[in-house]
C-alpha cells in the first residue's frame, strides 16, 4: 500500500493562542513494500508526521493519500477503521497502552476490534509473542508485573498481531538494552523481507537507518530537509552534523581513517561488514605493493 | 481535547496578570455574591460593563474566550429555554398553538443566562490570568488564619498545587493513550452507550496506573530532596499587594454601591 502526501501541514491547537506550526510543506511518497527511515532532531515533527499515516491526525492544510483513501484538510472524515487496520503504529513508549488482565487478552484486543474471531486472535497472539522473543507462558501473566523491556515487547506484539500492511515504528527500541535492540530490529527486518509489508521507522540511531532502510527522509524544523538512499544521505556527513544529527559510526571511522591515511578507501561503509571488507581490501593491496 | 481552555493559563502581560492572586481570588468570590444583587436592566448593564472591563484588562482575545467556553454556553442556552418554556406571568408575547411565551419568562430567561455568563467569564478569567502556583500561593496565604483551628493549610495548598500542576500532564497523557488505543481499533465516538462506556476502559486503566506510579515517584523525589512539610519553609515567590489591587477593589466597591442604588 502506498502513502503519499501533498503540501501537508499540521498546526497544533489551531485557532487558539497556543497555535503551533509543527510540520509544513511535506511532500513525500512511500511506496508499497519499502523500508523508510525518518531521522531528525528532537522536535523536528517526526511523531506528528507519523500520526497522519493512519489518520490519527488530520492535516490542517494539504492532503494525504493512504492506499485508496484520501484525507484532506477541512473535510470531516468518518469510518477510518479500515485505514487503521491497514496501518499499524507502534508509538514512542508503547508500554503505556497496556491495560488488560493478561498479556494474551491485551494482544488479542486489537485484532478483535478489527473483527478477527477469538480463535484466530489467540493464534496470532501466540505467533506475535514468539516474534518479539518472549516465552509462551508470559501470555497468561499480567502485563503489569513484567519488566520495562518485556512490556515494550508485548506492546510491539499487540501491533504485530493486527497484521498491518504498513508498520509504522516510532523509536521502537529507545530504552532497551543493546542486545534487545538488535533482536527487535532484526525481527522487523525479517518481517519486512518475508511478508508483504512496508516499514516506516523513526529513529535516532543512524546505524539502524543505514543498516535497514532503503530510503531515508531527513526532517529539520518541521519540514523535509533531504531524502534519498542511505548512500546519498550519508555521502554528505558534514551537512548532517550541522543539523545536530550524527552519521553511522562506521562512516565516522572511515572518515578518520581516510584522514590519517590521506587516501580514500572507496565508497561509504554503511555497515560493519562493509567497513571490514574495505579495510581488508586495503590491507591486501598494500601488502601486494610491499612485495613488489 | 484542545478546545478546553477552562483551567488553563495563558501567558500574556496585562493588568489582570500582574494583580496579586489574593486580590483576584477575593474579588472573584465577592463578584459571585454581588452578581445576585442585580435584578433589573440597569444593574445587569452595570455588571456587563464591569465584565467587559475585566475582559479588556486581561488582554485575552474575546473570540478565543467565547470559543473556549463553548460547552458551558450550551448550559446557558438550555437554561434560557427552560425559562422561556416554563416561567409564567405578565403578558403573552408570542403564541404558537398551545405554547405561549410570557413576558416574565423571557425576562427571567435573559437575566439568569446573563448571570451565568458573567460568572463563567469571571471565574474563567481567574484561571486564565493566574498560574496554578499563584492560585495556591494566594489560597495558602488567605487560609493562614485557619491554622489556629488545626486546619492543615500548607498540606491543603500543596495537594492543590500538585493536582493543578498535573492537569496538563494528565491531559497530554490522555491524548496520547487515546491515540494509541484508537490505532488499535477502539472507536470512542460510535456504538451504543454501553459500548462507548466500555471503550473507555482501555483509556482509564493506563491513566490510573500511570498516575499512581507518578505519585509514588513524586513522593520519593520530594523526600530525597529533604521535604519535611510546611514548618519553617520559606517562600521563593513572595506575594505583593500593589496599587493595582487596591484600585480593583475600589472599582468593585463602586460597582456594588451602584448595584444597591439602582436595583429595584
Ligand atoms: N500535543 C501537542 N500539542 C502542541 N504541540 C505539540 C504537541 N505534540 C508535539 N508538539 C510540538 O510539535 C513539534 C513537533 O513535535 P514531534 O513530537 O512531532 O517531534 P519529534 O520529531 O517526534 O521529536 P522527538 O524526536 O523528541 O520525538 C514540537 O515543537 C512539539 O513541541
Ligand atoms: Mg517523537
Amino acid at each position: 500500500m502506498q502513502i503519499r502526501t501533498r503540501n501537508l501541514e499540521y498546526r497544533y491547537n489551531i485557532n487558539t493562542p497556543f497555535e503551533h506550526l509543527a510540520i509544513y510543506d511535506i511532500n513525500i511518497a512511500i511506496p508499497a513494500r519499502s523500508y523508510t527511515a525518518i531521522i531528525g532532531h528532537t522536535g523536528s515533527g517526526k511523531s506528528t508526521l507519523l500520526q497522519h499515516f493512519n489518520a490519527l491526525l488530520q492535516p490542517t492544510s494539504g492532503e494525504i493519500q493512504i492506499g485508496e483513501r484520501t484525507i484532506r484538510a477541512g473535510v470531516k472524515e468518518k469510518q477510518l477503521k479500515p485505514v487503521r487496520k491497514r496501518v499499524g503504529i507502534v508509538f514512542q513508549f508503547p508500554e503505556q497502552q497496556l491495560f488488560e488482565e493478561t498479556v494474551e487478552k491485551d494482544i488479542c484486543f486489537g485484532p478483535l476490534n478489527f473483527g478477527v474471531d477469538i480463535e484466530e486472535a489467540k493464534a496470532r497472539a501466540k505467533e506475535a509473542i514468539q516474534l518479539v522473543g518472549l516465552p509462551d507462558d508470559i501470555l497468561q501473566r499480567s502485563p503489569f508485573e513484567l519488566s520495562g523491556g518485556q512490556m515494550r515487547r508485548v506492546a510491539i506484539a499487540c501491533v504485530l498481531a493486527m497484521k498491518p500492511e504498513v508498520l509504522v515504528l516510532d523509536e521502537p527500541t529507545a530504552g532497551l538494552d543493546p542486545r534487545g535492540r538488535r533482536e527487535i530490529m532484526d525481527m522487523f527486518y525479517k518481517l519486512y523481507q518475508e511478508q508483504d509489508i512496508s516499514i516506516i521507522l523513526v529513529t535516532h540511531s543512524m546505524e539502524d537507518a543505514a543498516r535497514y532502510a532503503d530510503h531515508i527522509i531527513v526532517m529539520h524544523k518541521g519540514t523535509i530537509y533531504k531524502e534519498g538512499t542511505p548512500e546519498e544521505i550519508f555521502a554528505a556527513p558534514q551537512e548532517l552534523l550541522e543539523l545536530g544529527l550524527d552519521v553511522p559510526q562506521t562512516i565516522r571511522f572511515q572518515m578518520k581513517l581516510e584522514e590519517r591515511l590521506r587516501q580514500s578507501i572507496g565508497g561509504l561503509s554503511l555497515s560493519m561488514d562493509d567497513l571490514v571488507e574495505k579495510i581488508m581490501a586495503l590491507i591486501e593491496t598494500r601488502r601486494k605493493k610491499d612485495h613488489e | 481535547m484542545n478546545k478546553i481552555i477552562f483551567g488553563r493559563y495563558i501567558p500574556v502581560e496585562s493588568f489582570l496578570h500582574k494583580m496579586d492572586p489574593r486580590a483576584k481570588l477575593i474579588i472573584t468570590i465577592l463578584f459571585i455574591a454581588v452578581v445576585f444583587l442585580a435584578n433589573n436592566g440597569i444593574t445587569y448593564a452595570l455588571l456587563g460593563l464591569f465584565t467587559l472591563l475585566t475582559i479588556f484588562s486581561s488582554k485575552i482575545p474575546f473570540r478565543f474566550l467565547l470559543g473556549g467556553f463553548k460547552l458551558l454556553f450550551w448550559l446557558i442556552i438550555i437554561t434560557f429555554f427552560l425559562h422561556i418554556f416554563f416561567t409564567k406571568g405578565g403578558n403573552v408575547i408570542v403564541e404558537i398553538g398551545a405554547f405561549k411565551v410570557y413576558e416574565h419568562g423571557l425576562r427571567q430567561g435573559i437575566f439568569i443566562s446573563l448571570r451565568f455568563f458573567f460568572l463563567i467569564i469571571m471565574t474563567g478569567l481567574l484561571t486564565l490570568t493566574t498560574t496554578p502556583i499563584e492560585i495556591t500561593d494566594g489560597m495558602e496565604s488567605l487560609l493562614k488564619p485557619l491554622k489556629r483551628f488545626r486546619f492543615p493549610v500548607h498540606e491543603f495548598a500543596l495537594m492543590m498545587s500538585i493536582a493543578l500542576r498535573f492537569i496538563p500532564t494528565l491531559m497530554d497523557e490522555t491524548d496520547k493513550i487515546m491515540k494509541a488505543q484508537v490505532a488499535r481499533g477502539v472507536d470512542f465516538t460510535q456504538g451504543s452507550l454501553k459500548e462507548r462506556a466500555q471503550s473507555f476502559i482501555p483509556l482509564l486503566i493506563p491513566l490510573f496506573i500511570n498516575s499512581f506510579k507518578r505519585a509514588e515517584e513524586l513522593a520519593i523525589a520530594m523526600e530525597a530532596r529533604g521535604y519535611r512539610g510546611g514548618e519553617g519553609r520559606t517562600k521563593y515567590r513572595l506575594l505583593k499587594w500593589g496599587i493595582r489591587d487596591t484600585a480593583a477593589f475600589i472599582i468593585l466597591l463602586v460597582l456594588t454601591t451602584a448595584l444597591i442604588v439602582f436595583r429595584s
